[in-house]
């Protein structure tokens, strides 16, 4: 297997693009990446575009030949992946098997989710296909309502309280006021998360992501062709499933896929979690955002909001998280999100992270779940010179 | 819910009606729907059971937001339920107020409406759970 | 008529949803100051239809009867609230309580009196051999018409019976049944129509005391009984007033009306009216009691039967929620929810 380097970036700022479409954002992206990479679209030696809902709120499917079209890639091996809203981590994974075999050698990985087109009550359905269409669908829950079955759960299992739990929000508020690219970028307080409108109890609006539209690339190539002062290596990558549904696990608040992933990738990359610098991760919901921190291995069960509480998730802390505002403040454009993840891990690594650099960061974790844990993928970056 | 289809809620009918689950021969544990193998322990060997209407809500959640088919029910119930065999399922609670939903509390399965295929299409039928009534 | 052989109750549900809205409530809301017709009405949830309803009644009926879906031959579901206008309400029940496919289903129509024509068919199938048990449900989920004299009354319940050969331990035995019936277009909703019409006053005198005095008197005069014979009267309610008149008119004293009388808290459960307030007798009666059963349906006729309560009575009536205990859950709703929940609002 070969090394692998990311040679590129590009991406969109997260909002309501009222006035761009799926493949408009998608080609922004690419075409930066492409930049970032000093590589011209003729170079690509394949894409695969990570996208969850393009079928129901676009009545689009085959991304992969309208999207290398719009993109100029004539000819290009392209297809969609999709894992619900680990797509993007999924479709990166792919990215790296296919340059690491050696079949490939510049390799696009490029995530765009097109939301704002559709209707609330139709985005809620989309989402909520991640989940079983026969079995869960008909319940009527969403998948924030998923989502709060496992908090309300939590709570009670690990007597912790709410106001603990929706510091998170807060957290990502805070980082995102510098992120250029971030959905919200402005600072909320405990008491505006917690006073905010319930969507699904005990979730509140302001624990929750966003809705949004937006688009992420890579580019992927062998290290040793990689070029430039700093050179980030993809130094493990893992993906796991479970059960699909909450009803089919033994225990809601811990997320099997994610220990397995996670322990993958860690034994992959030869590190451990204590020599990670800085992760972005998951937190589609304030819950997650506790939860995950304990799965990938930063805090026993019942103890991340301890984490979060004594300042150990900030700059300086034990395990800087989301420092660009998370999926809560950054925003949740659903196939995106895994490689804007992918994307902040790197600008914190080459060491252009700006007022949210973490001082000589060498190791990254990006952590980006599909359903309530069904899917997770998670990646570790490793700055190599 | 996607494209309406009769045939794939036609073939779900006796496992939505009736609560049938499987259980594996090798680990003895059950779960719904029914699988053709143990999502626990892998158990190639499983048989459907009848799974017991009666149970206790171990989680909950308020649905304000409802999506397709579903808006005018808001606010409900959905819950986490685990049956009194321990077999867990997601239904939605009705009968109740969501004020009077709690961990713990007991519930017993009721056949009702799920939703609609728009005004014209057919319309879904199969089990919700209630307050326990005795 | 009188069969061969009597056919037995073995079984009976009666389910009644948890809302309710009262009478004075609706009056509030359309100013309405003469005496409204009954306390209050029962009232769907919303995701109730008639086909939940009977299947809650099935259900409650087989604990009674202590028999599994499969024993039962026969599904007949009388009403006259579809929630398809093609395609049976029997099926989706039969499917539910575990009765297919080996089974003999249908519904039938007649308004209010639908499943008591319905139960003198069973008990033919019944006496006849034909099959060993058979259920009949009355269900409806009526509407009436916002401000509209029905809308006070229209309410919605079910009730199920299970008939059989067997004598031992039955819960009650059938001993004859009569019908009257003319064209006499008091009530009528017509096709394509969602709520119902009627003829005013012209409801009472020439369609519902008209025709069930007359089936009552047939079957009196073909069993050479009297009403002192009888400890309990069961009549079609469509309000708190006609059933207690009817009942006076036959001879027969308002406390033997009483007992089976819910419409003062359910309303009008149309199809299901005579039979609720029959399973209501049964919550109570002692074996050898005699009660009349008389229905009435719209358009018009009526159907009598003569019933011997049996000791199976007495160990029966528990396995299964009473109508006392099934309407202690109650949810009163103001007009908003009722207008919610019944669909009323529209998008």
């Amino acid at each position: 297997m070969r090394r692998v380097a990311i040679l590129g970036v590009g991406l969109t700022e997260v909002k309501e693009h009222w006035d761009k479409s799926l493949r408009k954002l998608f080609v922004e992206a690419a075409t930066a990446a492409l930049k970032d990479a000093g590589l011209d679209v003729n170079q690509l030696d394949a894409m695969y575009v990570a996208n969850m809902s393009s079928g129901y709120l676009q009545g689009q499917e085959h991304l992969g030949s309208l999207l290398s079209t719009w993109l100029g890639a004539k000819g290009i091996p392209a297809c969609k992946i999709e894992a619900a809203c680990a797509s993007g981590g999924v479709a990166f994974h792919q990215a790296f098997l296919a340059v690491a075999s050696g079949l490939y050698d510049y390799v696009l990985v490029g995530g765009v989710e097109k939301m704002s087109d559709a209707i609330t009550s139709d985005i809620l359905t989309a989402l909520m296909m991640a989940d079983d269409q026969d079995y869960i669908a008909p319940t009527g829950v969403t998948f924030v309502g998923l989502n709060a079955l496992v908090y309300r759960y939590y709570m009670a299992k690990y007597r912790v309280r709410q106001e603990d739990i929706a510091l998170m929000a807060v957290h990502d508020h805070e980082y995102a006021a510098n992120n250029p690219y971030a959905q919200f970028r402005n600072r909320i307080t405990l008491d505006q998360v917690l006073s905010s409108p319930l969507v699904a109890d005990p979730i509140h609006l302001l624990e929750s992501s966003p809705i949004g539209d937006g688009a992420a690339a890579l580019i992927l190539g062998p290290l040793e062709r990689s070029k430039g002062e700093v050179v980030v290596e993809v130094a493990g990558s893992s993906v796991a499933t479970d059960n699909l549904s909450l009803q089919l696990r033994e225990d809601i608040t811990t997320m099997y896929a994610t220990i397995k992933a996670s322990r993958e990738a860690y034994r992959m990359a030869k590190v451990e979690p204590k020599d990670v610098d800085v992760i972005e991760m998951h937190d589609a919901f304030t819950i997650l955002g506790v939860i995950n921190l304990e799965d990938l291995g930063f805090a026993e069960k019942g103890k991340g909001v301890e984490l979060i509480k004594e300042g150990e998730i900030e700059i300086g802390g034990k395990v800087p998280s989301n420092l660009f505002g998370g999926l809560k403040a950054r925003g949740h454009p659903v196939g995106a999100t895994g490689l804007y993840q992918l994307i902040e891990v790197v600008w914190q690594l080459r060491g252009e992270a700006g007022k949210n650099q973490v001082e000589g960061a060498e190791i990254g974790l990006a952590q980006n779940v599909g359903g309530v844990g069904s899917t997770v993928s998670v990646n570790i970056l490793r700055r190599v010179k | 819910m996607g494209v309406p289809s009769v045939p794939r809620v036609w073939r779900e009918i006796k496992y939505k009606y009736n609560l049938i689950g499987s259980k594996c021969v090798k680990c003895g544990k059950a779960c719904y729907p029914p699988l053709t193998v143990c999502p626990y322990c892998g158990g190639k060997e499983v048989r459907e059971v009848k799974l017991p209407e009666r149970g206790k809500v171990i989680s909950y959640t308020i649905i304000r937001y409802a999506p397709r088919g579903f808006e005018k029910l808001v606010p409900y119930v959905v819950a986490l339920i685990e049956l009194v065999d321990g077999t867990r399922l997601i239904s939605q609670l009705t009968d109740v107020e969501p004020e009077e939903v709690s961990i713990g509390m007991e519930v017993e399965a009721v056949f009702r409406r799920l939703r609609e295929q728009g005004n014209s299409g057919i319309i879904e039928y199969g089990l919700k759970f209630r307050p326990l009534r005795r | 008529m009188r069969p061969s052989k009597e056919a037995h109750i073995v079984g009976y549900g009666a389910y009644v949803p948890i809302y309710s809205i009262r009478d004075k409530e609706i009056a509030r809301v359309w100013g309405r100051s003469s005496p409204v017709p009954v306390e209050q009405k029962s009232v769907i949830g919303p995701d109730e239809d008639s086909i939940t309803l009977a299947v809650q009644a099935a259900k409650y009926a087989l604990m009674r009867a202590n028999l599994d879906g499969s024993d039962i031959g026969v599904i007949f579901t009388g009403t006259e609230s579809k929630p398809y206008a093609v395609k049976p309400i029997s099926t989706v029940v039969a499917e539910a309580i575990g009765a297919t496919p080996n089974v003999v289903a249908a519904d039938l129509e007649f308004a209010c009196k639908a499943a008591t024509t319905a139960l003198q068919a069973l008990i033919g199938m019944v006496s006849s051999d034909m099959v060993k048990y058979g259920m009949v449900i009355g269900v409806d989920t009526a509407q009436g018409r916002p401000g509209d004299e029905l809308e006070y009354t229209a309410g919605c319940g079910s009730a199920a019976l299970i008939l059989g050969r067997e004598s031992r331990d039955a819960i009650a035995r059938i001993e004859a049944s009569s019908s009257y019936v003319t064209d006499t277009p008091d009530f009528w909703r017509r096709e394509g129509q969602i709520f119902p019409n009627h003829a005013f006053r012209f409801t009472g005198e020439p369609a519902y005391f008209k025709h069930i005095i007359r089936a009552a008197k047939a079957l009196l005069e073909e069993l050479g009984l009297r009403p002192t014979d009888y400890d309990y009267i069961v009549l079609h309610q469509p309000n708190v007033k006609y059933p207690i008149k009817v009942a006076k008119l036959l001879g027969f004293p308002k406390e033997k009306v009483l007992p089976g009388l819910l419409s003062p808290v359910i309303g009008n459960s149309y199809a299901a009216a005579s039979l609720i307030g029959l399973c209501k007798v049964f919550d109570q009666a002692s074996p050898g009691q005699r009660v009349l059963l008389v229905s009435f349906g719209s358009g018009a006729g009526s159907d009598a039967f003569s019933i011997v309560m049996e000791e199976g009575i007495k160990e029966r009536r528990d396995r299964a929620p009473k109508l006392e205990e099934i309407l202690k859950v109650r949810r009163q709703l103001d007009y908003a929810l009722y207008a919610k929940y019944r669909g009323l609002i529209r998008d």
